[in-house]
């Protein structure tokens, strides 16, 4: 967090700086033309494609002075506020983004390296992830634990200077084209889940890491798994102290979960103008124009239904963002976005699917954005499952945040190694 | 933190000092004035609130909040569509009566559009709270829908003739002035103070759903007054009105917001303090779950009441769109929210002794009065539409 009482450029002058940066520099966005990543299914050649050109975009950002905002000068980002990032998010809409290397790369990755990491680790990786170098990942999740990522069972043991991981990571987005993951391990089988973990730096590409693809059911193939066989990891490359993982865990966690209020990370705004990409209200007018409804009362309370929800799922989530910024909420409260969107995204799902009509299910060649529609719905659920489900987040929300009783587990206070694992450890 | 904070903004979350001592000042006088009881025993109270009341009120700055100084008001913060938001989070939280809503919005009216004499007659006497002024817009079916308008206006002699009929009139029984918007002959509008005395005016109380609002037909049927009756310039007047029904609409947004947080307090001390199999209510997954869900709402709630208050404090492009984004999501969540913390309360919740109605009440009020939820869904595909215009 920058020093608030430094010398910061005001935000008119930084507005008026990028304002004219931005129009000599980066790339308009074609409004009628969906992004590579929003249109979903890439071949593999325009995965790549477009990971090259987030990376372009990225190092256009460093050079121009603009790349990390309310990142510390130090490791090459701008040391300037929130208020800035805001000013950013503002301005950058039309125009191309670096979109896919927002998240995980920024937050929560490089921020959690920011708050744990050591000075050497941070100068080797925050300027490199600044400049579009390095893409990072989250080796989290594993086939067996789900939203219970404290229950890690990859292993590493320690070798002299080194050490040696085994085990096996799901759900990391992209993995086959990123460079580093942060991965959580467990250190020791013989203390409770939570105080048995470390969390390593490790270079996906490398002898040992074995990555497979993983098919979702609209044809994607962006998540991956990972298994890891004796791999080697320097202890120069642990964040944090061993056995002490959880504390950077939890962080990590807060930071997965709070993306839509983070001011690490670049959303073009919302609310800055009714007619922005990231506000539906307009793409839905000029879609129901196109397909002749306007004229439709219940195509018209659709449409309004759903830019109501949008706007105020944004204003939503500025109000818990700035409320957790200073200090009136605690970090627990960044669950209560991913709660908000269980239920309004939802609705803004349904509706963004209704409003398709049957060419949802079976179109033409000229439907195709219609089509589009159909396929997303059907992975309607992605987004209340990843990084944590929305009953996880209710779950935080009431117990930490609005202080109900806690569920009660069979995994505290007992070794990791006794706890259940299955119907046959019964 | 000010480095830390983004520009312009006086969000709930964050009040000035005044402002901080403003709301303590109301909140103290509601909890002396206005406990559930008093609420339950003006049920069949013809007015709804005591003239005494709503002068303390005012004598507390409810009246004066967007009334210029040079006309004898004043704000708290300099921003005083922001501090009228948070005088009505806190009737809401109260579900205190008086007629609040619309007596600022006449007062704002009259502040901005008023003529001198209006000025000097009228409107001093609506912030000292000794004189209850109301907007007359609305209209029977089939003219109900949001901004129709068939009341005619018309111009003979130097005067105006007023003929129709406008209802729901909050407070038109007690009001003693009304400011009515009108169309005129050459179907544009108009708005005009008359005085409830005026001969033609006549006023028939109308049943309603909340303990201490009152509402009334009000007829006009050849009602005459002077020229000198106009507000504003009539040809800015569909401006005029679009102001009104966002300060209106500020306000009713607030109100339903402060109802919604004492109901969801209320709830979750229910939850905590009642047993059943042994075990707190609180401690149950299903209704921890459905209580996360409601905080969220909550306190999105929160954010597009502070917004709207701020977007209409300024006057800005969005205005509009934000106050229609809330009525369309308020007018829904609201009273789902409620709906929801009486059920968690089991039977008790369904009864008259039982204190959740009285904040269910308003918040249906206010999801039903102004625009639906439908309508207000609607307008904002005709604003988007509007948008599109002027960005091809």
């Amino acid at each position: 967090m920058p020093d608030p009482t430094a010398d910061v450029e005001d935000l008119d002058s930084f507005r008026a700086r990028l304002r004219s940066w931005l129009a000599d520099n980066m790339p308009r966005r074609d409004p009628d033309q969906p992004s590579p990543l929003a249109r979903g299914l890439l071949t593999d050649e325009e995965e790549l494609a477009d990971v090259a050109r987030a990376r372009d975009l990225q190092r256009r950002l460093f050079e121009g002075g603009f790349a990390g905002i309310c990142f510390p000068r130090e490791y090459g980002g701008q040391g300037l506020t929130p208020a800035h990032q805001q000013v950013f998010n503002e301005e950058i809409v039309g125009y191309e983004y670096p979109a896919r290397i927002q998240v995980p790369t920024f937050q929560p990755c490089a921020t959690v390296l920011l708050d744990f990491g050591t000075h050497e680790q941070k100068l080797a990786h925050i300027p490199a992830i600044l400049k579009g170098e390095e893409i990072w990942m989250q080796f989290l999740s594993e086939p067996t634990g789900g939203s219970d990522v404290a229950g890690a069972q990859t292993t590493a043991i320690r070798d002299g200077d080194e050490w040696v991981l085994n085990g096996s990571k799901i759900w990391t987005t992209g993995a086959w084209w990123s460079d580093w993951a942060l991965c959580l391990a467990r250190t020791n089988w013989n203390v409770p889940k939570h105080r048995g973990l470390t969390v390593f730096m490790v270079k996906i590409h490398q002898p040992g890491i074995e990555v497979q693809r993983i098919e979702m059911l609209n044809g994607s193939k962006e998540f991956c798994q990972e298994f890891l066989t004796d791999v080697r990891i320097p202890d120069s490359d642990r964040i944090g102290e061993v056995d002490d993982g959880w504390t950077v865990g939890t962080r990590w966690m807060f930071y997965e979960k709070s993306f839509p209020i983070s001011f690490f990370t670049t959303r073009p705004a919302g609310s800055g103008d009714p007619m922005a990409q990231s506000a539906v209200g307009g793409s839905l007018v000029r879609q129901a124009a196109a397909m002749g409804r306007l004229g439709d009362p219940v195509t018209r309370e659709l449409i309004g239904e759903a830019h109501a929800l949008s706007v105020v799922q944004g204003e939503g989530n500025r109000r818990i963002g700035r409320a957790i910024a200073t200090g009136k909420m605690s970090d627990q409260g960044a669950g209560l976005s991913k709660v908000l969107g269980g239920t309004l995204g939802i609705r803004l799902a349904n509706i963004n699917f209704d409003l398709a009509g049957a060419s949802a299910a079976a179109w033409s060649d000229d439907d195709a954005s219609l089509g589009a529609r159909g396929v997303a719905f059907l992975t309607r659920q992605a987004g209340q499952i990843g990084g944590g489900t929305v009953e996880m987040a209710r779950n935080v929300v009431s117990e930490r945040l609005l202080g109900m009783p806690r569920e009660r587990t069979l995994d505290r206070d007992v070794p990791f190694r006794d706890v259940p694992r299955g119907p046959s450890s019964r | 933190m000010s480095a830390l904070e983004p520009e312009g903004s006086l969000m709930e979350l964050e009040l000035t000092p005044d402002q901080e001592m403003f709301v303590e000042t109301t909140d103290k006088f509601l909890n002396d004035c206005c406990t559930p009881a008093d609420l339950r025993a003006m049920r069949d109270d013809p007015d709804g609130f005591d003239r005494d009341y709503w002068r303390q009120g005012a004598e507390l700055g409810w009246t004066s909040l967007l009334v210029s100084e040079e006309d004898g008001g004043g704000t708290v913060s300099g921003r005083g569509v922001a501090d009228l938001a948070l005088v009505a989070f806190e009737l809401g939280r109260h579900a205190a009566p008086g007629p609040f809503l619309p007596t600022n919005v006449v007062a704002a009216a009259l502040s901005a559009g008023g003529t001198d004499e209006q000025k000097a007659t009228v409107l001093p006497g609506i912030v000292a709270g000794e004189v209850v002024a109301t907007w007359c817009w609305s209209e029977p079916r089939p003219h109900d829908r949001l901004g129709d308008v068939s009341l005619i206006a018309t111009e003979r002699n130097g005067s105006y003739v007023l003929d129709g009929r406008k209802q729901p009139v909050e407070a038109g029984a007690q009001a003693d002035q009304f400011l009515v918007t009108a169309r005129t002959e050459d179907g544009g509008l108009v708005q005009l103070l008359v005085p409830a005395s005026t001969a033609g005016v006549t006023v028939a109380p109308m049943h309603g759903l909340d303990l201490t609002r009152r509402f009334a037909e009000v007829r006009f049927d050849s009602a005459t007054v002077p020229a000198s009756a106009v507000v504003g310039d009539p040809a800015g007047s569909a401006d005029d009105v679009e102001r009104q029904l966002q300060l209106a609409i500020v306000i009713q947004l607030a109100e339903m917001v402060g109802a919604m947080d004492r109901s969801f307090a209320i709830t979750m001390e229910w939850l905590f303090d009642r047993y059943s199999f042994g075990r707190p209510l609180a401690s149950y997954q299903e209704l921890k779950h459905r209580c996360a869900d409601m905080k969220a709402w909550l306190e999105a709630g929160h954010a597009i009441a502070d917004t709207c208050a701020q977007h209409v404090q300024d006057a800005s492009p969005r205005a509009a769109e934000m106050a229609s984004v809330g009525k369309a999501y308020l007018g829904q969540y609201g009273p789902e929210l409620v709906h929801d913390c009486i059920q968690m309360h089991g039977g008790i919740g369904v009864t008259f002794d039982h204190d959740l109605h009285l904040y269910l009440r308003r918040v249906v009020l206010g999801s039903r009065l102004y625009g639906t939820v439908s309508e207000h869904r609607q307008r904002l595909t005709a604003l988007l539409e509007r948008g599109a215009t002027d960005d091809a």
